[in-house]
């Protein structure tokens, strides 16, 4: 098999399954427009939406360069059988406090996972994750603050944050489900394996759980901490939920209704 | 080959006459979103990059592109997005940002090396230039900007986030 092919296959896998994280998360922060608690919040989760799009937008395309089909397609036109999405992304929003604890934990995922991909011994990826990554920033500074005031506010938020976590932090370790190929790209130093990124998330989120006190699934050890819980995984494989029929099919019913129109 | 030179000059000036349709005080070639333009066999090829990657404005920015330089007398235009191009609020000029205060908007701060972010930071109201602002939200009207509230002339403004 000539390398460079299975080399270009690894990267679109990995392309495809942070596009397709970053469209189905953003689908569901978009559901918030016009429905969250407070108007600043309602303001903020529209634009993280319009922003985790705008980076699904950006890997399509890098997809697409690679010999993929265009980003409408991938987004609209697939089946949600062939999404590689985590299932952490597809479960329903749930109430304020899941969705702020799942936006939480996302968003440390994604800074990881840049800040990895910024030495990319690909070029095209390495300018895109520069700039996604300043754009996070501006995420991380409202995860962080949301995150810590739900969880030192009153008694009901406290509680709400400390269930949210209790479902959504297992879910999360699922982003780090290895994509096909993986060991590929992380020879041809394309990517960070997610095994040292979910050290790194771990590393970066323990400190602020610690700080608002609340308990997540991790034991410390001797030789470093063990998990208390398995990974939700699958969805890199395509094994999905049936959360992910419903997010995809609300998230094509207008396209699907003229396929290829222009507005 | 003159001739050439002139006409790229000419494609400049013309771009220069289409707006973000976002921030309507700068052109397209103010926030560096056209990175090139090239004259071929093919016709006119400009290139662009978006600024946050999910602006809304692209396509629209794209259409004016060639509906302006139509009007101007380039007939083949082709208008290529690059997504993978290194943009940075770090490029707009001193007088672009002269034009974004005196438009109301607080300017982006130098990025520097790394982005650093606090809500704590210093912001000058663009109206009255006090340094006694808060950050309302890290969000704003549109992508790049955030909302803030001047407590000395009592006045919202936003501020274009560094990027």
């Amino acid at each position: 098999m000539n390398p460079d092919l299975t080399l270009s296959k690894a990267t679109k896998s990995a392309l495809l399954a942070m596009a397709d994280d970053e469209l189905v998360i953003g689908h569901r922060d978009s559901e918030w427009t016009g429905h969250s608690p407070i108007l600043e919040e309602d303001i903020a989760f529209s634009n993280i939406a319009q922003d985790e799009i705008g980076h699904a937008l950006v890997w399509f395309t890098l997809y697409e360069e690679l010999g993929g089909r265009n980003p409408d397609a991938m987004g609209f036109e697939r089946p949600w059988k062939d999404f590689t999405c985590s299932h952490f992304v597809a479960y329903p929003r749930g109430d304020f406090a899941y969705t702020v604890v799942r936006q939480f934990l996302y968003d440390h995922q994604e800074v990881v996972r840049l800040q990895g991909l910024r030495a990319s011994s690909n070029e095209r990826i390495r300018n895109a994750a520069e700039r996604i990554l300043r754009e996070e920033s501006y995420h991380i500074l409202h995860a962080d603050g949301l995150f810590e005031r739900l969880a030192q506010g009153t008694r009901e938020s406290r509680d709400r944050t400390q269930s949210a976590v209790d479902r959504a932090f297992q879910q999360a370790l699922g982003l780090f489900e290895d994509t096909p190929g993986e060991a590929i790209l992380v020879d041809a130093g394309v990517v960070r394996a997610n095994a040292s990124l979910l050290l790194d998330w771990v590393r970066d989120i323990q400190p602020i759980f610690a700080r608002a006190g609340i308990k997540i699934p991790i034991r410390r050890g001797e030789s470093g901490f063990t998990f208390e819980c398995e990974p939700d995984y699958g969805g890199r494989v395509g094994k999905h939920l049936p959360d992910l029929a419903g997010v995809v099919e609300d998230m094509q019913s207008v396209y699907q209704l003229a396929p290829g129109g222009r507005w | 080959m003159v001739n050439q030179e002139l006409a790229l000059q000419h494609i400049w000036k013309t771009l220069e006459q289409v707006h973000d349709p976002e921030i309507p005080v700068l052109s397209v070639v103010d926030m560096r979103i056209v990175r090139n333009v090239e004259i071929g066999e093919g016709g006119v090829r400009v290139e662009i990059t978006p600024t946050f990657s999910g602006c809304p404005a692209m396509e629209l920015i794209r259409q004016e592109i060639r509906d302006r330089l139509r009007e101007a007398g380039f007939d083949s235009v082709t208008v290529e997005k690059n997504v993978a191009l290194p943009w940075s609020t770090d490029m707009l000029s001193e007088p672009v940002r002269e034009k974004l205060r005196t438009f109301g908007i607080a300017p982006p701060p130098r990025v520097e090396v790394e982005l650093k972010l606090s809500a704590a930071e210093i912001v000058q109201c663009p109206f009255c230039a006090s340094g006694d602002t808060k950050l309302e939200s890290e969000f704003g009207a549109t992508l790049c900007k955030q909302l803030y509230y001047c407590l000395s002339c009592r006045q919202s403004f936003e501020r274009f986030k560094s990027l």
